[in-house]
């Protein structure tokens, strides 16, 4: 079995291909929040679209420049939840917990927080490497929403960025943010879903069983946990397809780490 | 190398889960994605505060937009106000660039006497190539461009779910899904982005209905065709200053036609081959949001521009170039072009065209907006009529050529109706993965146009003649 | 099966009114699609508008607007307040 790199394995099981200094973001979040206004505004004309492998979803890409990085922005599917149902949520959701981005961006309307953050939470359970890009303040202002962004932050655990996408408001602390969460200078504590006992309890049942695994270092076995539990056969069918790819590409990953 | 366990660890540790899952009443799905929310409701609470707020924007237009009354005319209202302005406005600029890139024709005539060029090399390259670069240009560039900023508008607006909203009562009358408008507004666009589009439908069935009937919204290659030739026919008709109201009414009656066909067909397929009942649909009604015009208008008219303009090159040149060279290579006394119209005439003439309409169409497979130009060309080279660059001069062009209003109708008709372009049938082929629905995306469309022009044909024929 | 003590259809809320769920009884990918959009029992809905035909009808939930048709939303059960 031929070991890979991260560039190797994105392009082998997800199709896109990075420069070898460029740092992967995915752009995660609901349908009409402005997120592609917020990917055109950052990544400009400097874009192309593709397909994901073996799907009928398209898949835009687009980089940029911060400071002295450069990152390539992955502009996922738009979608309401990450437990995957169609086939967009299945991309969005193999690419986040799979192809292990460097940063997650997950886009929010300001308008309806509520079941945006639904989303949010979700993708909170697979990865830490987040920020939280809370768009269309100026709508929000508009209804007379106010939203405590100081609290938001502190609750959540992850750098929370307030931006209106249209009028250019946020983009340059929402490129900070990123830059600070991929080089790993800002401190990470996501906050975990809370379930009822039931759930808990039928986790707990299950963890020792999944941790003989030994993929802690690639995904958060609580989740694994949950998605079983979910019977989510999408998921069940996904991981042992990605087991492959991931224990490929671990052997570097290890690597990298103990440099 | 590191291994996760094996297929068969993963096999036991799923129907662990299994066990779990089932042993609580297989309700632990629900519980999670119920647990997920009250965290986000509680969240929400702690740092959401909503002041008071009178005036709701976003309700009191859907009251007027979605109304019982007001709810379907208006919607009529808007699409002929876009097509009366796309009328009105793209008429001049049409002009102004037909007037400036048939000019720069001479210039390029004049360089190729200067250097000598054989004759053959002139009329590839300027009459064909060239000029069919600048009838496209001239022709599809202008509406296009005024077009598609008020249709980004509205959609930037959030009014297209509205379109949604307002007409999935009809389609579910049809069996069919009511996100299939919006599938059909981005089939003006393109047809093969309709048929992409066709993605937000859930249901597998739904979708297939809305990618087989997708042909029937004029795209961007045809549109312009048809505002061209009711420009041409439809408004003399009525005097001077009502002219683009004219075309604008006979716009909006050719799409409510295409519309129409659409419902029927959807219907017709979801009663036969497609049989089955209405699935469920969810549709967001997301809040007005007030577009920022200049930069959609401006985004938009750039994308038209490159993409007209990359068709034009890519397409439509070539096309020329290749429809020059079929004109003017002759075989006994009649080029190919016309050995290929007097072969195809008997059964064009029988549903009110000609030989070379027919030809035109059949060579504008590879995309809908070559279709005019290749017609004009093939009058052309049987012709003697060489100087050409208004719409004037294409009315005398094709009134030379015995065209009469029941042919504009009727190539007006069979635009609307025909196959679709060949990109389209890839896109559904790709789409669909079926080679027998893509057969059938080129066969419904063939058949409705064949039969609709000949019973127009025939009835026109008793009438008057 | 799971009976839904006094509750009525949501298909039968009238515009104007608002209820609280108590029970989905849709199944299959709809099931997840409105549970996504955070339909679920204890979440407070509001009846806002009809289409012109009568047809779809306009919902409130979480903030935002969902229109559901008569058919899906005579399957989720809810309670007047």
């Amino acid at each position: 079995m031929q070991i890979l790199n991260h560039s190797q394995m994105l392009q082998e099981y997800f199709g896109i291909v990075k420069k070898p200094d460029q740092l992967i973001i995915a752009l995660a979040g609901n349908l009409n929040v402005g997120k592609s206004t917020l990917f055109n505004s950052l990544t400009g004309l400097r874009q192309h679209t593709g397909n994901w492998p073996g799907k009928t979803v398209d898949n835009a890409q687009g980089s940029f420049s911060y400071r002295d990085k450069n990152f390539l922005m992955i502009d996922l599917p738009g979608t309401y939840s990450i437990l995957a149902h169609t086939a967009e949520e299945e991309v969005a959701r193999d690419f986040i917990c799979f192809g292990h981005p460097d940063v997650t961006v997950i886009v929010l309307d300001a308008t309806s927080l509520e079941r945006n953050l639904n989303l949010a939470l979700q993708v909170m359970e697979i990865t830490s490497r987040l920020v939280i890009c809370v768009n269309l303040i100026d709508e929000a202002k508009k209804k007379k929403i106010s939203i405590d962004f100081i609290t938001l932050e502190k609750e959540l655990g992850v750098p929370v960025v307030a931006t209106a996408a249209r009028q250019g408001i946020g983009l340059n602390s929402l490129k900070e943010s990123i830059y600070q969460v991929a080089i790993g200078s800002r401190e990470l504590n996501p906050t975990q879903i809370k379930y009822s006992m039931e759930v808990e309890n039928a986790v707990l049942k299950l963890l020792p069983q999944i941790e003989k695994f030994r993929f802690d270092k690639l995904f958060n076995p609580r989740w694994v946990a949950l998605r079983l539990l979910d019977g989510d056969e999408k998921f069940i069918r996904n991981i042992t397809l990605h087991l492959n790819s991931q224990s490929r590409w671990a052997v570097t990953r290890e690597a990298e780490i103990a440099l | 190398m590191i291994t996760y366990g094996s297929k068969k660890q993963l096999e036991e540790l799923k129907k662990e889960a299994e066990k779990i899952r089932l042993s609580k009443g297989n309700i632990i799905g629900d519980t999670i994605v119920s647990d997920i929310f009250n965290n986000a409701e509680k969240l929400a609470h702690k740092v959401v505060r909503q002041g008071s707020y009178s005036v709701n924007w976003t309700t009191k237009t859907d009251n007027i937009l979605t109304s019982k009354i007001l709810g379907y005319p208006i919607m009529l209202l808007l699409l002929s106000t876009v097509f009366w302005i796309t009328i009105t406005g793209a008429n001049m600029p049409s002009e102004i660039i037909a007037t400036v890139l048939f000019g720069f024709q001479d210039v390029l005539t004049r360089w190729f006497i200067m250097i000598d060029a054989p004759n053959w090399l002139h009329g590839v390259l300027v009459l064909g190539l060239y000029r069919a670069l600048a009838w496209v240009v001239s022709v599809m560039l202008p509406p296009m461009a005024i077009f598609f900023p008020l249709f980004t508008l509205l959609e930037d607006l959030g009014y297209l779910p509205r379109v949604a909203f307002n007409l999935d009562h009809l389609f579910r009358k049809a069996n069919a899904c009511g996100k299939q408008s919006l599938t059909m507004c981005m089939g003006f666009g393109c047809n093969a982005a309709g048929v992409v589009s066709c993605r937000i439908i859930d249901s597998p069935r739904e979708k297939l209905i809305a990618i087989l009937t997708n042909n029937f919204v004029p795209c961007n290659g045809r549109f312009p065709t048809l505002i061209a030739i009711g420009t041409i026919f439809g408004a003399g008709a009525v005097s001077q200053g009502y002219q683009s109201l004219a075309i604008a009414g006979i716009i909006t009656i050719l799409i409510l036609l295409g519309v129409g066909t659409t419902f029927l067909v959807s219907w017709v397929l979801s009663r036969t081959i497609l049989r089955g009942e209405t699935s469920s649909m969810v549709l967001e009604l997301p809040p007005y949001r007030r577009p920022k015009i200049g930069s959609v208008i401006y985004r938009s008219i750039i994308d038209r521009t490159i993409f007209v303009l990359r068709r034009a090159i890519l397409v439509a040149a070539p096309a020329g170039a290749i429809t020059w060279m079929l004109g003017n290579i002759f075989i006994v006394d009649l080029s190919l072009i016309g050995h290929v119209a007097h072969f195809l005439h008997p059964i064009a003439h029988s549903i009110g065209l000609d030989g070379f309409i027919l030809m035109a169409f059949i060579l504008g497979l590879p995309a809908n907006e070559i279709i005019l130009p290749i017609l004009i060309m093939s009058y052309i080279s049987s012709g003697h009529m060489l100087e050409f660059d208004n719409l004037v001069d294409l009315r005398n062009l094709l009134v030379d050529n015995g065209w009469t209003w029941l042919t504009a109708v009727n190539t007006m008709l069979f635009s609307l109706l025909h196959w679709p372009c060949a990109t389209s049938l890839l896109t559904i082929l790709k789409e669909t993965g079926s080679k027998k629905w893509t057969i059938m995306a080129f066969i419904i469309p063939t058949t409705i146009a064949f039969t609709l022009c000949f019973i127009v044909t025939q009835i026109a024929h008793f009438l008057f003649i | 099966m799971i009976t839904y003590d006094k509750s009525i259809p949501l298909s039968q809320i009238a515009v104007g009114c608002t209820c609280r769920i108590v029970g989905l009884e849709l199944d299959g990918i709809l099931r997840r699609r409105i549970q996504d959009l955070g339909i679920i029992p204890g979440t407070a809905v509001e009846c806002i508008r009809r289409g012109p035909s009568g047809d779809p009808t306009a919902y409130t939930i979480r903030g935002t607007t969902v229109a559901l048709r008569k058919e899906d939303a005579s399957l989720i059960h809810v309670h007047l307040i």
